[in-house]
């Protein structure tokens, strides 16, 4: 049995519902994450697993413990779980080593002060101690906010947008440096972001959320080579539809050429063996830049990443397409480049791109 | 240039105009094309018909449409009848395509709520409001009777501060307006009094007037303003800052750790700040008396001591209990409710300092009623 299990979860807020039949489940010591656009109920689903909102229906499960259910609604004071806020919620009238020692009280003065420091030296902000929270930088306060929802050992830890507030630098940096401190804690965490980067560099497991309801879930990796639906492909990773068509079993054809799945998944859709339309999705690693190559496609526009160009391109027939060309081949807009389709995942999906409730057609 | 389009308005009766248009409209000429119109339907007015008549027109494109079919909702929303008559079959097409022939909505006044709607609606959301207190009450009940059971739970600690905050530091101000309202209490009376040699009654009027009324009274307005306040706009701000959540996932219930001590100090403080109204009333009195009514200090002290009952003060004290009560669960209630940032907390604060005057006035008559009925 999983550690977190949601079952069903729905949260409504006066006869609207924001989080709609919402399940999924953690093992001990997992960092989940739920990414969605804003308003797709991610922070709400959250909350409610906080015991801030009260469940419409379903249940919420924590070690085997219902925590919130019909019937049964335990208050956020008894949960034992922590949580760090967007804005970190850190408590101004309080030095940084009191915040962190706030959920330590009624524990004995020498056991409190040894957490703390313990806490301050894993953050690595042992010496500021003794200084107030507007006199830290932001990346300083989250850690603290993190330390703080830590002290008191909770079960869960809960991470709401948590990087959201921080610059874009910094994020990548402290997102890998909060994995390791909740790894080093065993911590078993849930965080809510809308940025895709901070959900694949923390999580083991990603949900993606969309108006309410999870669309997906599973390993981050799959999330971006196995989506499950177009808004999934499209939300998760760039990329661009191009129309294709099946011509046999696991093999699509598309403007530049045949694709061939190399396991391909069984359709749930039927009658689709041949001829039948689909939108297959590339992404930009999908389509190399190959001087030699045959195809050739236009550079419409380019995006200079450091590394590497993203390039955009259009093919003869009018297809856009994303490339992304190591940054030594510096091409210029309007110029005309040789390509190469690289596609070890297929996906394609029936209906166009922006249409629901589609599989995927083959995929590995 | 003349333009490729012909406008002529024709008066085809009392009251009955027409806009006779012909050649090609197109959006190219726009722009003579609507000062033209303008300068033509200007003078049409309310109850009169002025029809757009298309019977010439060779060519219309979809801009000039837009433009005649605006024009034409524009008429019938100032009261003007106007139609498009006489077009072309392939020009009918075009009226058709633009809504011309579609029936104009009344612009809608927003109307005023009636009075009967007002008053429901005012008095459904005073309701709403009393139902919260009333539940807030009850929460704050419990957590008190548990918090009896299990004393060391209570954040004890700010206990102090908060006294100092509200009591301590509030003691000029109550002093010197309770002094005041002595002094202008007995300045009206003396006029009254000194007619029929009854000047030492002033001590009398004073003394119990300023127990049993307007000392507890003025002393819970200032602690509405000072302290009720504050502590509507620091748990508002606490609450947008989300540091109430945060207190709440480390175990801390807002109730026991931040309503319970603010009201605690409250009960505690009020009393005492009474007793100082108390004597700065009878000081404001006594220098009247002096000063205007040749009275001796030590003939108006033993009238006032003769005159004030132990249970005139009494019964402030216990009226100034309540009004602890009202201004600390109130200012906290309104606190913890605040949504909406900052601006948020400005909208709960005043409204916390509204409700608290406004029940401070109301258990103050419940209360004297109550005393008078009593026989106390």
């Amino acid at each position: 049995m999983s550690f977190l299990e949601l079952d069903g979860v729905s949260v409504a807020f006066g006869g609207h519902t924001v989080v709609a039949g919402l399940s999924f489940s953690l093992e001990a010591g997992r960092i989940g994450c739920l990414l969605g656009p804003s308003g797709c109920g991610k922070t709400t689903a959250l909350r409610a697993i906080a015991g801030f909102e009260r469940l419409a229906a379903g249940e919420v499960r924590l070690g085997g413990d219902r925590l919130g259910g019909p019937g049964v609604h335990l208050p956020p004071e008894q949960r034992r779980i922590g949580m760090v806020f967007q804005e970190h919620a850190l408590f101004p009238h309080l030095t940084v080593a009191e915040n962190v020692a706030f959920g330590l009280r009624g524990q004995e003065p020498p056991r409190r002060a040894r957490r703390v420091s313990e806490l301050l030296a894993t953050i690595g902000l042992e010496r500021q101690g003794g200084r107030y929270p507007h006199e830290l930088s932001g990346g300083q306060q989250q850690r603290v906010a993190l330390a703080r929802a830590l002290a008191p050992g909770p079960r869960l830890v809960l991470l709401d947008e948590p990087f959201a507030s921080l610059d874009a630098d910094l994020r990548e940096r402290l997102s890998l440096e909060v994995r390791e401190l909740l790894a080093a804690a065993g911590a078993t965490a849930v965080l809510v972001t809308h940025d895709q980067h901070e959900a694949f560099a923390m999580a083991d497991q990603v949900g993606v959320m969309r108006e309410g309801r999870l669309v997906q879930w599973g390993r981050p990796y799959d999330l971006y080579h196995r989506p499950g639906s177009p808004f999934v492909a499209d939300f998760v990773g760039q990329g661009v539809f191009v129309p294709g068509r099946v011509v046999g079993d696991g093999q699509v054809e598309i403007e530049l050429g045949r694709l061939r799945a190399q396991a391909p998944a069984p359709c749930p859709r039927s009658g689709c063996e041949g001829g039948c339309r689909v939108s297959v999705l590339l992404r930009p690693d999908d389509v190399v830049h190959d001087e030699g190559a045959p195809l050739r496609a236009r550079v419409v526009a380019k995006a200079f990443r450091g590394a590497e160009f993203l390039y955009t391109l259009e093919t003869a027939g009018g297809s856009r397409l994303l490339s992304l060309v190591p940054s030594h081949h510096d091409h210029a807009v309007g110029e005309s480049i040789g390509i190469r389709l690289d596609v070890d995942h297929v996906v394609a999906f029936h209906q166009p791109p922006g249409e629901t409730a589609a599989g995927p057609d083959s995929r590995p | 240039m003349t333009p490729s389009f012909t406008i002529q308005r024709i008066e085809t009766g009392a009251d009955r105009g027409e806009l006779r248009l012909g050649g090609s409209l197109t959006l190219a000429e726009a722009g003579p094309l609507w000062e033209e119109l303008r300068r033509l339907e200007s003078s049409a007015a309310r109850g009169q018909s002025l029809d757009f008549e298309l019977s010439a027109v060779e060519r219309i494109d979809g801009g000039a449409m837009a433009l005649l079919a605006c024009l034409r909702a524009e008429l019938q929303r100032r009261g003007v009848r106007s139609e498009f008559v006489a077009a072309g079959e392939r020009v009918q097409r075009v009226v058709h395509l633009y809504g011309g022939d579609a029936r104009v909505a009344r612009l809608r006044s927003r109307r005023p709520l009636g009075t009967f709607d007002q008053l429901g609606r005012a008095t459904l959301a005073v309701l709403r409001e009393v139902q919260l207190a009333l539940a807030f009450l009850g929460q704050m009940t419990a957590s008190g009777v548990a918090l009896l059971r299990s004393p060391r739970s209570a954040n004890w600690r700010e206990l102090p501060a908060t006294m100092e905050r509200s009591g301590a530091d509030a003691v000029p101000i109550v002093v010197l307006i309770n002094f005041l309202v002595g002094l202008a209490m007995a300045f009206q009376a003396s006029a009254q009094f000194r007619r029929y040699g009854a000047n030492i009654y002033v001590a009398d009027l004073i003394g119990i007037s300023v127990s049993r009324e307007l000392g507890p009274l003025m002393t819970a307005i200032v602690l509405c303003g000072r302290s009720g306040a504050a502590f509507t706009a620091e748990l508002g701000f606490m609450r947008v800052n989300e540091e109430i959540d945060a207190l709440r996932t480390m175990g801390l219930g807002p109730m026991r750790y931040l309503v319970l001590p603010r009201t605690l100090a409250l009960v505690l403080v009020l009393p005492l700040l009474v007793l100082l109204a108390d004597v700065a009333g009878v000081l404001g009195g006594l220098v009247v008396g002096v000063w205007n009514l040749d009275l001796t200090p030590r003939g108006y002290l033993n009238e006032t001591i003769r005159a004030v009952s132990v249970w005139d003060v009494a019964s402030g004290l216990v009226k100034s209990v309540v009004f602890a009560l009202a201004i600390a669960l109130i200012g906290c209630q309104q606190g913890l409710a605040t949504t909406g940032g900052a601006e948020g907390v400005g909208r709960r604060t005043t409204a916390a300092v509204v409700t608290t005057l406004f029940t401070l006035i109301l258990a103050d008559a419940a209360l004297t009623a109550l005393f008078r009925l009593g026989g106390m």
